[in-house]
Parts: C-alpha cells; sequence; structure tokens
C-alpha cells in the first residue's frame, strides 16, 4: 500500500523558490502565471493495515513542520 | 560549569563551540545525538552548527527527533541552559524547544560573511556581557536563517524582550530583523549568527569573546 504526502508551504509564508521559479517563467516568454509555489512530494510504501490517521501522525511529527508548511495525505495508489 | 556539546552526523561546528565554551574554563564533554541522556549536572547544553542529517526534509528536522534531543528537552523542562547556533537554531525550533522556524534566506543564496548585529537585550546569561543597544559583529553562514513566526508569537517576543540580536543589515529577510531569540524563561537562545567564530582575538574578531564570558559568570557563581 502506498500513501502520499504533498507538503507546501502555508499561504501567507513568503515563497522565496515559487518567485524565482515565477519570475524565470515570465523571462521565458510565458505570460500569464500569477503565482508558483513549490512544495515536495513524499511516497510512503506501507505495510498493510497502516492507517490514514498513522499517516497523518507522520505527519504531524516529522514530515511536515506545522508552523509554516500544511500537508495532504492521499492513501492508496 | 559543565557544559556538554551535542554532535550530530553533519554536525561541523562542534569543536569550535568546545574551544570557545573550554576558553572560558566549562569542563565540556561532547554527546553523541544517539545518547539517550545527557552528562549527569550539566549546566548547559549547546546544539552547533552544521548540516545535521544533511538537512535532509528540514534543516534540522531529524535531529529534532534525535534520542539526545528528548534528553535535551527534558534538560530544558527543568529549567537548564541551552544554546542553539545556526543549525543549532533550526533544531531547537523543530523540536519546538524555541517558536518559530527558519526558512530559506530570501535571497536564495547561502551567506557567508560578519554581520552586524545589535544586541537587544541583557536580561539573559547569554547576552550579559554586553550593553543593550550595543553594536557588534558576528560571522553568520547560512542558507536557512529566514527567521519566521506568526505575528502573535512575535509581538510576545517582543513584548516580553525575548528578541536577543536583530541585524542590522537584514541578510536573509528575518522577520523583524531577528537573529536570535530567547525562550520564555531566558534560558535558551537560538541564534544564527555564530559566536565561538568570533570569541579569540586570533581569529580577527573577539565580539563574541563577552557572550562566552557572560555564560560562564552566570554559570560559575550558579
Amino acid at each position: 500500500m502506498r500513501a502520499t504526502v504533498t507538503v507546501m508551504l502555508k499561504n501567507g509564508v513568503l515563497d522565496p523558490q515559487g518567485e524565482a521559479v515565477k519570475s524565470a517563467l515570465g523571462s521565458m516568454g510565458f505570460d500569464g502565471v500569477d503565482g508558483v509555489r513549490q512544495g515536495k512530494v513524499i511516497e510512503l510504501d506501507l505495510a498493510d493495515g497502516t492507517t490514514e490517521a498513522q499517516v497523518t501522525e507522520m505527519c504531524e511529527k516529522l514530515l511536515a513542520n506545522t508552523v509554516i508548511e500544511s500537508y495532504r495525505v492521499e492513501m492508496g495508489g | 560549569m559543565r557544559a556538554a556539546v551535542i554532535v550530530f552526523p553533519g554536525s561541523n561546528c562542534d569543536r569550535d563551540m568546545a574551544v570557545a565554551l573550554r576558553a572560558v574554563g566549562a569542563d565540556v564533554t561532547m554527546v553523541w545525538h544517539k545518547d539517550a541522556d545527557l552528562p549527569d549536572g550539566v549546566d548547559l547544553v549547546a546544539v552547533p552548527g552544521g548540516f545535521s542529517f544533511g538537512d535532509y526534509l528540514r534543516c534540522g528536522a531529524i535531529a529534532a527527533q534525535s534520542a539526545v534531543t528528548k534528553a535535551l528537552v527534558r534538560h530544558v523542562e527543568r529549567g537548564g541552559y541551552a544554546l542553539g547556533v545556526c543549525n543549532g537554531f533550526q533544531v531547537l525550533t523543530e523540536a519546538q524547544i524555541l517558536p518559530g522556524a527558519l526558512l530559506m534566506n530570501a535571497g536564495l543564496k547561502y551567506v557567508c560573511k560578519t554581520s552586524p548585529l545589535r544586541v537587544e537585550t541583557s536580561e539573559s546569561i547569554f547576552t550579559q556581557g554586553y550593553n543593550a543597544g550595543s553594536e557588534i559583529a558576528i560571522p553568520i553562514a547560512h542558507h536557512e536563517g529566514n527567521y519566521t513566526v506568526d505575528d502573535d508569537t512575535l509581538s510576545r517576543l517582543k513584548g516580553d524582550d525575548r528578541v536577543a540580536f536583530r541585524y542590522l543589515e537584514n541578510p536573509n529577510g528575518a522577520t523583524d530583523d531577528i537573529a536570535g531569540v530567547l525562550s520564555e524563561n531566558r534560558r535558551v537562545l537560538g541564534m544564527m549568527p555564530h559566536p565561538e567564530r568570533a570569541a579569540d582575538p586570533a581569529l580577527g574578531n573577539a565580539d563574541g569573546a563577552a557572550f562566552f564570558r557572560g555564560i560562564a559568570e552566570a554559570l560559575v557563581a550558579a
């Protein structure tokens, strides 16, 4: 079983990498990019029976820093 | 004064920290991250700079979960003193010993230079060697030093005089130019600049010497 965790900086926390990517896209001629946010994806291969609650606990304790980051868990796939 | 310097895989300022502490008379023990306990009778625990666990996941995140950090949390809860410099500051925030977080520098670049600072308070063992308001120059060397904290916590930090140091020329985008913060009981300090790199005249800058002298005066007397 697989879980996919997506970690993003919270809205309102400045994302300098996203800003740099946005600026690069603009200078390459891609118009209309109003915003870029860069995050990370963590794929977990899990023993059968691992619950979403357990993955959420992993996020709270390690995978995300909830002071600055939000996370989303997708189970399965 | 008994001090412990924690060593994680990837720590690289641990020996500099030990040298600076020994120079003011501390009995220093190096403590490996797998040790579940700190040496008995330790007054001050220093978490040094470096790249603990390769900065994987987030700077300080994996170190914050190590066995020795759990012992550090117990030490702090008992009212023990602790100092985190650079990566050590990142570890202290990840372990939620200090509020806020250190994000990537706003300019996206690793910054390595001597940075002018203002000492904002002399009310701590770490800053009592300076007059509040005095200006000193201390080296910085980091890529993730952009101190970020929510508005409520920031006003609490300011109201309680817990900002220890501010940058005079903000090098990294840190909120309110903050370079170092104290815990609520003022016994834990986290800071991005490296006082241990400026603690001896032979290094060409001894502005950090008063930092370590202040610690020694407080803890030898204690």
